[in-house]
């Protein structure tokens, strides 16, 4: 194992397991009931929908290379498939794969 | 130590027809085959995901070690991006903390707290008696983490055979599921606020700064959601 990517590693998991274990901390005086406990549930909803959206709309890597247009139309319709499957979480996923792999490579 | 009953209940959750189990392979699948075309050799790219186990923590590892990033650039990088498991943990843990449960079993299975293993405990907790959650979740984590760490290593393999095409299809796996499953959760007026306004505001900030949107477009959002929330209780 080279010497900068294990040093990488180990730089990326401490920064990870830090927010995790520090959650743990914060855990402790927490009340599942309290108020801040709702304000932390909040929060944690609103940094992943954040976290989704932006890797959407602002991607990078593969699909930073697909044009804006496709990834709102795979997206909408995505969507639209899971309310038409009754919330079904399967079909929707492998439909936005399969089209948007099948449009690209038109 | 752990009830085992529970255990096996948690890790059996990502046996069902749509599991996350799915989406969470996808795209350690894409994750592995991009360890590869960096540089990483196998174990390197196995043992990432075993310590790190997030997602868009390990794409901006790679991104940052491509552009020459240092350590120091890879640290904060990744703080920022994955400090959102900071609420996450803290929305998840008061809900399994019991006083005959011993203090390790949370320090250690924080490390399972990623989006797929916590939407399903967010999902499922209720079901289970409070004393019997942590060991449940373990048995959850559990079951993500070996599929993150063993689909690392089928993409690191097979990463020769994945085309461009294939790869944007796998990559837009994750953002969907995930995006549908946070759809599905939707249920009262504080957690639609929360992902509506996240969703709206996270690529909002991206605008002013790429690196800090996530942490305060969430902040901004989350904490205008509980005030609403709040005073519609009232």
């Amino acid at each position: 194992m080279s010497n900068s990517i294990f040093l990488a590693i180990l730089v990326t998991s401490l920064a990870t397991f830090s927010s995790r274990f520090f959650g743990v901390i914060t855990s402790e005086k927490i009340k599942e009931n309290s108020k801040i406990f709702r304000w932390f549930n909040c929060l944690a909803y609103s940094t992943l929908a954040a976290l989704i959206a932006r890797i959407v709309i602002f991607p990078s890597g593969a699909l930073s290379e697909v044009d804006y247009f496709v990834r709102f139309i795979v997206i909408i319709s995505s969507i639209f498939i899971f309310y038409l499957t009754k919330k079904n979480l399967v079909y929707p996923t492998i439909f936005s794969a399969i089209i948007l792999s099948l449009i690209n490579s038109l | 130590m752990i009830n085992l009953k529970y255990f096996f209940k948690g890790l059996g959750c990502v046996k069902s027809f749509d599991s996350p189990a799915i989406a969470l392979g996808c795209c350690m699948v894409a994750i592995g085959a991009l360890f590869k075309n960096i540089g990483f050799n196998l174990q390197e790219s196995v043992f990432s995901t075993f310590l790190t186990y997030a997602l868009p923590g390990s794409l901006v590892m790679a991104e940052t070690m491509i552009i020459g990033g240092s350590l120091l650039n890879i640290f904060f990088a990744v703080w920022l991006v994955n400090s959102r498991l900071y609420p996450m943990t803290v929305s998840l843990m008061p809900l399994m903390m019991h006083k005959s449960q011993p203090k390790w079993k949370y320090y250690i299975s924080c490390h399972f707290v990623a989006v797929s293993a916590w939407l399903i405990m967010k999902n499922n907790y209720k079901s289970i008696a409070k004393e019997n959650r942590i060991d449940y979740w373990i048995g959850v984590g559990t079951a993500t983490w070996s599929i993150a760490i063993i689909a690392t290593f089928i993409g690191y393999i097979t990463a020769d055979y994945l085309n461009k095409d294939i790869m944007i299809g796998l990559a837009i796996i994750n953002p969907v599921y995930f995006m549908c499953m946070m759809i599905g959760s939707m249920k009262t007026l504080q957690i639609n606020s929360s992902i509506i306004l996240g969703a709206v505001l996270g690529p909002a900030f991206y605008l002013i700064s790429p690196e800090w949107c996530i942490l305060f477009g969430g902040l901004i959002a989350g904490t205008i959601a509980f005030i609403l929330g709040e005073e519609n209780v009232k």
